[in-house]
């Protein structure tokens, strides 16, 4: 750090301090959100909407907040971003990961305005990020999986090759094998967040290649509907999707935004909050498992729970060695663990998925 | 009982007064429809047409929506030179998004050289590879007869996997992680395509959509080829005794809308979108249907036609930001729009008379 730099920083410093500790309380604080969807997509945007109206309850008449819905991502995110702040909004959420360099632009140019960014790298003195361990689900419904299934064939309805879906596709693998040492995991590629023809499309292929269990990551219903016509099962994503329970949806991995929402805006209102990249799971209540129906047996419900409050305590880590990589090279040795720099980067599946990853 | 009975020749003054009277029926039917939602018809349409251009953020949206009408006027000067002609080119998005492609190629090639050469090469590179995708079409239906329509629209689809395909593979930024996308074009200053005066909005896809609507009236009103487009357009048979050939119409067409539209995708991937993911066309292709038609096809009406445009999805955002209207109502208000337009267009080439049956 060279001087001018210290001069800024300690300048910055007595800025801040002198500015707000914490949060007037006569006027409310403005919470603005950008989504990528409408609010009705029963998925991906209904969750992030589902935490602004949990932030509402929580605070009542201390905040206020507004949102900006169906805003795609590229030339109009930069836009949608500058009105959000324009508007008056003390802290904008924006909630799709190709937002990430319009976030940084704006951000740049509102220095008070505070920013949080889902699903992204980028970080700055007014933006943070937040994301989900939507891994340490995967390990759960994984290991339902890997019980329930008959054929000894799961599907897994993968997006895009991005870190996220591979660790979804690795965690629930590896938990599916843990209970089940015979087990085959088939992946589709669907490129796709939410195309419920094509999803459905994918569950049949899946289907007719003998997979009677599927995990998706994709966020329709549509393989479900596709599941219950054949009487095998699947688990609800993003959204709990409890409208097919019990069966086929016998459980669900969904997200649970409001738990950090309610954390962050709290920390905000009393001046503590800092750009941080939050990356929470099972045990800080953004990762949720939906309720194990009936179809599932007592038995294997009552481990899929175990090993659901052991990640959620922090006593088990869902990557935990022995494992290899496909190739057959060493990854993780007996009882060590993943870091979070090796998972965020992740781009190759563990050993025994014999699917590729597109490149 | 009403019948129409068609018009020898249209007024004047009707060629101008139905796009007016389409944007009046379109405010009153959305009125209609914010009152049965239950929001003040009045303040919503206040908030949709005039708080952008003079509410109290107008400084930061009036040159947004220079930024937002410009890909519409630049694709849709180039359709409506071949809607004149009676040519159907429905795939500017798929021009568009190739054009981004092949513009963007050019810089990540490039990339970290400066150089002065680099922009204008990515430029021209967006505009060969829109042209391009654009007599795809053209040939087939010159060679095999297939339809433009229907080609020139397959071919979005195809577009949309390539860009996927480019994002995910080839041209992902080797820096992003593993993340889907491109390098960033906007911070590669040999490449960016930035604002060129500070808070007039304007970049250079801007200039060139002033320069499209100039060189699309030349082309129409001054020379030989749009007297030509035009004539074929009203009379294919007797263009063609003209000695017009309509294959070389069909290509010049299909061939200059592509490239304009190939154009506009690189100046949005150089500027406001910055990068190519795989949800680099936004739809710019498909609005500037709308926005030549909503024009009359004219380059005065498509500048008019292309800023209204911008004005409702600048303005449908503050609605969404102050009232709480649904995204949709900018959707909704686009359909009515085009609807409308249509609706009375009915007027400039039919009259209404009143008959007596029997």
């Amino acid at each position: 750090m060279n001087r001018r730099q210290l001069i800024a920083s300690v300048a910055a410093l007595t800025t801040i301090s002198l500015a707000a500790p914490t949060w007037a309380q006569d006027e409310p604080l403005k919470v603005g959100f950008i989504y990528v969807g409408p609010i009705s997509d029963g998925g991906w945007t209904y969750q992030h909407d589902q935490g602004r109206l949990a932030v509402e309850a929580e605070f009542g008449d201390r905040v206020e907040t507004t949102y900006l819905e169906s805003v795609p991502e590229g030339v109009d995110a930069e836009r949608a971003l500058t009105q959000l702040a324009l508007a008056g909004n003390d802290v904008i959420y924006a909630t799709s990961f190709g937002y990430m360099d319009a976030v940084i632009n704006v951000a740049a140019k509102f220095p008070d305005v505070k920013f949080e960014h889902n699903t992204g790298y980028k970080r700055a003195d007014n933006v943070g990020t937040y994301d989900g361990r939507f891994y340490e689900g995967r390990a759960v419904t994984g290991t339902i999986a890997g019980r329930m299934t008959k054929t000894n064939k799961i599907g897994y309805i993968a997006t895009f090759p991005i870190p996220e879906v591979i660790q979804g596709i690795n965690s629930a693998y590896i938990h599916a094998k843990k209970v089940n040492p015979d087990v085959e995991m088939k992946v589709v590629w669907a490129y796709t967040w939410f195309d419920p023809a094509k999803e459905a499309d994918a569950a049949n292929a899946l289907m007719a290649e003998g997979v009677d269990v599927i995990l998706q990551h994709t966020n329709s219903t549509a393989p479900l509907a596709q599941l219950q016509q054949q009487g095998k099962i699947g688990f609800g994503q993003a959204a709990d999707m409890a409208s097919f329970a019990p069966s086929p949806r016998v459980s669900s991995v969904y997200n649970n935004w409001g738990a950090h929402y309610v954390k962050s805006v709290g920390r905000i209102l009393d001046g503590t909050w800092k750009p941080e990249a939050v990356w929470g799971g099972i045990g800080d209540g953004i990762v949720a498992i939906g309720e194990i129906t009936e179809a599932v047996p007592a038995e294997v419900k009552a481990e899929a729970e175990a090993l659901r409050d052991k990640i959620g305590a922090g006593e088990y880590h869902p990557f935990t060695g022995p494992l290899n990589k496909a190739d057959g090279s060493a990854w993780l040795a007996e009882g060590q663990t993943a870091t979070d720099e090796e998972l965020s980067g992740m781009n190759f599946f563990v050993e025994g998925i014999t699917a590729e990853i597109p490149q | 009982m009403i019948r129409l009975v068609p018009r020898t020749d249209t007024p004047a003054l009707l060629q101008i007064a139905t796009p007016i009277l389409a944007v009046l029926a379109t405010m009153i039917a959305g009125g209609i429809l914010f009152a049965i939602m239950g929001h003040d018809p009045v303040a919503a349409i206040r908030t949709i047409f005039w708080d952008p251009l003079f509410g109290p953020a107008a400084s930061y949206s009036r040159p947004q929506l220079l930024v937002k009408a410009a890909p519409l006027i630049l694709i849709a000067s180039g359709l409506a030179v071949g809607f004149r002609a009676g040519i159907w080119n429905i795939g500017a998005e798929g021009q568009y998004i190739i054009g981004a492609i092949t513009g963007a190629a050019v810089a990540l090639a490039a990339y970290p050289a400066e150089g002065m050469w680099i922009f204008p090469a990515m430029v021209i590179a967006g505009a060969v590879g829109g042209w391009a995708w654009g007599m795809i079409p053209a040939l087939l239906g010159n060679w095999f007869g297939a339809s433009e329509i229907l080609v020139s629209l397959m071919l979005v689809y195809v577009a949309q996997r390539i860009a996927a395909w480019m994002a995910f593979g080839p041209m992902k930024n080797p820096e992003g992680f593993g993340m889907p996308g491109s390098r960033n074009l906007q911070q590669y200053p040999a490449a960016a395509n930035p604002e060129l005066v500070a808070g007039t909005g304007a970049h250079w896809g801007v200039v060139a959509a002033a320069l499209a609507v100039l060189a699309t009236w030349f082309l129409m009103s001054r020379h030989i080829r749009g007297f030509h487009i035009r004539a074929a357009g009203i009379a294919p048979r007797a263009a063609r005794f003209a000695g017009v050939k309509p294959e070389t119409l069909v290509a010049f067409c299909l061939g200059l809308s592509g490239a304009l539209a190939g154009m506009a995708g690189l100046f949005e991937v150089a500027g406001p979108a910055g990068q190519i993911t795989d949800k680099v066309g936004v739809g710019y292709g498909f609005t500037a249907i709308i926005v030549a038609f909503l024009g009359r096809l004219h380059p005065v009406g498509i500048l008019l036609a292309g800023l209204l445009l911008a004005l409702t999805y600048i303005g449908g955002e503050l609605a969404q930001l102050t009232m709480n209207l649904p995204a949709a109502t900018v959707q909704v208000f686009q359909g009515m729009l085009l609807f409308f337009l249509l609706g009375f267009d009915l007027l400039t080439r039919y009259r209404i008379a009143r008959r007596i049956t029997a």
